[in-house]
């Protein structure tokens, strides 16, 4: 068993290594557990990021990840590549186990495991995933060259794949189930003056067809209960996420969605020494930017009550 | 670098001539969760030498094998056995959960 550190973090993305940068300027040495896989968080699969303030050029996601971790490890972050896979967080020491079976004890911990994007939950998406059914279209674009696909969902994310996935496919549906988008007014905008994307509103899709592979889908519409198929070979789904908790189940108070509920105006959980921020939150902003905001806080408020514990440093 | 570099041109006659399971990963430099698992399969084939190979297949350099087998997700890791597709895992996963997948062929 290790000694008892300052501070663990739990998750990166821009919350995680925000939190991280502020606790090691701070001198708590944090030690960052940002995942195996899941290392930077959702920016790792996004292409240009235009509205992170500050970069007035733009750029790529995996790019912006990169700099934080860097930043954060020039102060003295200490990462593990590896993912949290038991917690017990009761009790003024905090206990978190890695998928490698190293144990960590911390006065306190900062949760910001972020969020995992929604399946449609077709028996069928199962099936063909990685037979034409997507969940990352900068990964995967590549495959749909002079094809027609369909991107599902209508926020930011849905928008940007759709344009994103012109500069292969031939015609791109855009499967929205309402007839107008939560994405901002610039991703709408671009995405409708796009030729090559179609959308198709008040639709929601009921079935993916093919066997092998996607041939196409059924679409219900929300308005007219009328179905009808579309033909296409790509179906990337991007209707939404939702926060990594599954851990946290029992331990912590989640709202009924899954997401971590804090104190307001603060990132406090109802667990003293247990602070949470970003995605596993924010379920209305959901923005690089407010994620990191957030990281900041989480890292002010454990400073903060580590210093009430006489804690000034690891 | 315990991971074997595939091409179009080699692709085939590796499968054929592979004496133990072979893991192909088909990844491009673009595909954030292709980076992520790359590490994981230099450790899993460093610690498994003999019992399974760790081969790698760039598919923006060799479009041909990915487009034949119809691969329209990376990371796909493909396992063959005597020539033959026996498991087929999409996505990066953490270490546990890929050693659990290839518990039959270690």
């Amino acid at each position: 068993m290790s000694k008892v550190e300052p501070l663990v973090i739990i998750g990166s993305g821009p919350a995680g290594y925000t939190a991280a940068i502020y606790a090691a300027r701070a001198q708590l040495s944090p030690i960052l557990l940002e995942g195996s896989v899941t290392a930077g968080g959702a920016l790792m699969n996004t292409t240009e990021v235009e509205n992170f303030p500050g970069f007035q050029k733009g750029i790529m996601g995996p790019a912006l990840m990169e700099e934080m971790r860097a930043q954060a490890e020039k102060f003295g972050t200490r990462f593990i590549t590896d993912d949290a896979v038991k917690v017990d967080l009761k009790g003024d020491v905090k206990t978190i186990q890695d998928g490698s079976g190293n144990t960590y004890q911390a006065k306190a911990v900062i949760l910001a495991t972020g969020s995992g994007y929604k399946k449609i939950g077709l028996p069928k998406e199962e099936t063909l995933s990685g037979r034409g059914v997507s969940y990352c279209a900068t990964c995967d674009g590549f495959f749909f060259k002079e094809q027609t696909i369909a991107v599902v969902g209508g926020g930011d994310s849905a928008l940007e794949e759709a344009t994103f996935l012109t500069r292969f496919a031939s015609k791109v549906y855009l499967i929205h189930r309402r007839n107008e988008l939560r994405a901002s007014r610039i991703m709408q905008q671009r995405a409708q003056n796009d030729p090559k994307i179609e959308f198709v509103w008040n639709s929601q899709v009921i079935d993916i067809l093919g066997e092998d592979k996607v041939s196409g889908v059924k679409i219900k519409d929300t308005v007219t209960g009328e179905e009808k198929s579309l033909s296409l070979t790509g179906l990337f789904v991007a209707i939404g996420h939702e926060p990594r908790s599954e851990l946290l189940k029992g331990q912590i108070n989640l709202d009924e969605n899954g997401y971590v509920q804090t104190t307001p105006a603060s990132t406090k959980t109802n667990i003293d020494g247990v602070f949470a921020c970003g995605d596993l939150v924010d379920h209305v902003y959901r923005q690089a930017i407010t994620a990191a905001g957030t990281g900041c806080q989480a890292a002010l408020d454990a400073e903060r009550f580590l210093a009430l514990h006489g804690i000034f440093s690891a | 670098m315990a991971t074997l570099i595939l091409t179009d041109a080699t692709f085939e006659t590796e499968i054929k001539n592979a004496t133990t399971p072979i893991l192909v990963d088909f990844w491009a430099e673009w595909c954030g969760p292709c980076k992520m698992i790359a590490p994981i399969l230099e450790q899993v084939a460093a610690e498994n030498v003999g019992k399974i190979v760790i081969a790698k297949l760039n598919v923006d350099e060799n479009p041909k094998t990915a487009q034949a087998l119809g691969i329209t997700s990376i990371p796909t890791m493909n396992i063959y056995q005597n020539g033959e597709i026996v498991k087929t895992i999409v996505g990066a996963k953490p270490k546990p959960a890929l050693l659990a997948d290839l518990a039959a062929f270690l």
